[in-house]
């Protein structure tokens, strides 16, 4: 049900916009997250953009993960 | 720098070489005691079954699934409602989410049985797609059965902040995971040492609405992601808050959960709804766990609109499922006498044999090879 899966916000028209799922395309509605900008990834959960996923610390944890263990 | 690419963002969390490296680590570290720790979403439980972290574990790590699955702790009374409401009125069509479409309420009866007698139910993936179905045909009346957790429940608020249809309103089993998790830790029925939290309500609420709970039971916390590394980490860094006696709420879904959460999502929330009591099927009632829409909205609520109660029942379960007892992480699935045998996804009986999120049902699906 919390099932949420990442996408990249590739276009934006008002308070909608086009999340691409690996080349997949759907229409998403944006009005959860503050200033929502294209290029960014978001988690898509039932229609709705529910937060950004942070880069940056997407890179780190990814990086800790291989350096540390 | 590693690049950040879609595949990234899961694969990268799903590397087979450091989830044996963590495991490993996880097994050293737990060979003097025995470890029995909740996660409390229903996406956790598929990615710990799917990807086989139980096997992978050593035997002194048990990881149990709790009430982290909406559809399943949705009370029958609602069910009901809907039932009434939609069989009583010729011009409603009842929107549901998929995995609500075909849970029995506890006399067997179900969306989907009332679709099969000719009722108008239809199935969305969204609320915006109900609201569409209501713009689309405005000679009827779209009722939308929003159900689901914090995560969810921002999407209806915002949703009837944006001028629905005046043919459209909303039967509310919206519910809040953190007085759920306090009226489980308050019962002592569920001994655990720690929780992992569930990632995408965390992402609404913020890992900062879980910290009464360190106050109140000295129990260690990890919000936790839902790639198997993220699980991995989570229950190493449990074993380390209750090695050393540290104990507090960490975030390892860092990449998306903030502290304080997605403010906006939250606003949108608290516009709209109110925290009343709520019974919680299979745990009994929760006080102030259910969102309820606050008077200004009450034009969208079809309990007002239609006048309608929830009928008074006498049960909560079919005689003999066990669901609320898979619920509290009291029993496995395997453990109830009509797992596999007269309750199957198929055929469901219970809540948690329905949703892809049911523990009965993950169960089911993944090892049912074992019975």
């Amino acid at each position: 049900m919390c099932l949420g899966v990442p996408g990249k916000l590739v276009k934006i028209t008002g308070v909608k916009g086009i999340v691409s799922f690996g080349g997949a395309k759907m229409e998403v509605d944006l009005s959860l997250v503050e200033k929502p900008r294209v290029g960014e990834y978001v988690i898509v959960h039932a229609g709705f953009a529910i937060e950004r996923i942070d880069r940056a610390n997407a890179r780190e944890t990814i990086r800790l993960l291989r350096e540390v263990f | 720098m590693i690049s950040l690419s879609l595949d990234n963002l899961t694969k990268g969390y799903r590397n087979k070489e450091l989830a044996s490296k963590l495991a490993k680590l996880i097994e050293k570290e737990a060979s003097n005691a025995s470890y029995r720790f909740m996660h409390v979403c229903g996406t956790h439980e598929d990615t710990i079954t799917k990807h086989g972290l139980r096997a992978l574990l050593p035997n002194s790590i048990d990881v149990v699934a709790g009430p982290g699955c909406p559809v399943c702790v949705t009370h029958p009374r609602r069910i009901e409602l809907a039932l009434k409401l939609l069989e009583g009125r010729k011009n409603v069509i009842l929107t549901t989410f998929g995995d609500m479409y075909r849970v029995p309420s506890s006399y067997g009866r179900s969306f989907s049985h009332a679709k099969a007698r000719g009722f108008n139910v239809k199935v969305v993936y969204s609320i915006s797609d109900a609201i569409r179905i209501a713009r689309s045909i405005s000679n009827k009346e779209v009722v939308h059965f929003a159900v689901g957790f914090e995560t969810t429940a921002p999407s209806t608020a915002s949703s009837l902040l944006q001028n629905p249809p005046k043919n459209f309103s909303i039967i509310s089993a919206h519910l809040a995971v953190p007085p759920a998790l306090d009226y489980l830790l308050a019962s002592g029925e569920v001994a655990v040492q720690g929780l992992i939290l569930p990632g995408h309500v965390s992402a609404i609420i913020g890992w900062r609405a879980y910290e009464f709970l360190v106050d109140r039971y000295k129990i260690p916390q990890v919000v936790a992601g839902f790639e198997p590394l993220d699980v991995l980490v989570a229950l190493k860094m449990l074993l380390r808050q209750v090695k050393e006696g540290d104990i507090k709420v960490e975030n390892e879904y860092y990449r998306v959960a903030k502290p304080d959460g997605n403010l906006k999502a939250k606003k949108l929330m608290d516009e709209v709804f109110a925290l009343e009591d709520a019974k919680w099927r299979g745990l009994g009632n929760i006080p102030k766990s259910g969102l309820r829409l606050k008077p200004e909205f009450e034009q969208f609520d079809a309990t007002m609109k239609f006048d309608i109660k929830a009928p008074e029942i006498d049960r909560d379960t079919e005689p003999g499922c066990r669901c609320g007892d898979v619920i509290k992480g009291l029993v496995k699935p395997e453990e109830c006498q009509l797992f596999g045998r007269t309750c199957t996804p198929y055929d469901p009986r219970g809540s948690c044999m329905v949703s892809v999120e049911g523990t009965c049902a993950i169960a089911y699906k993944y090892r049912r090879s074992r019975l």
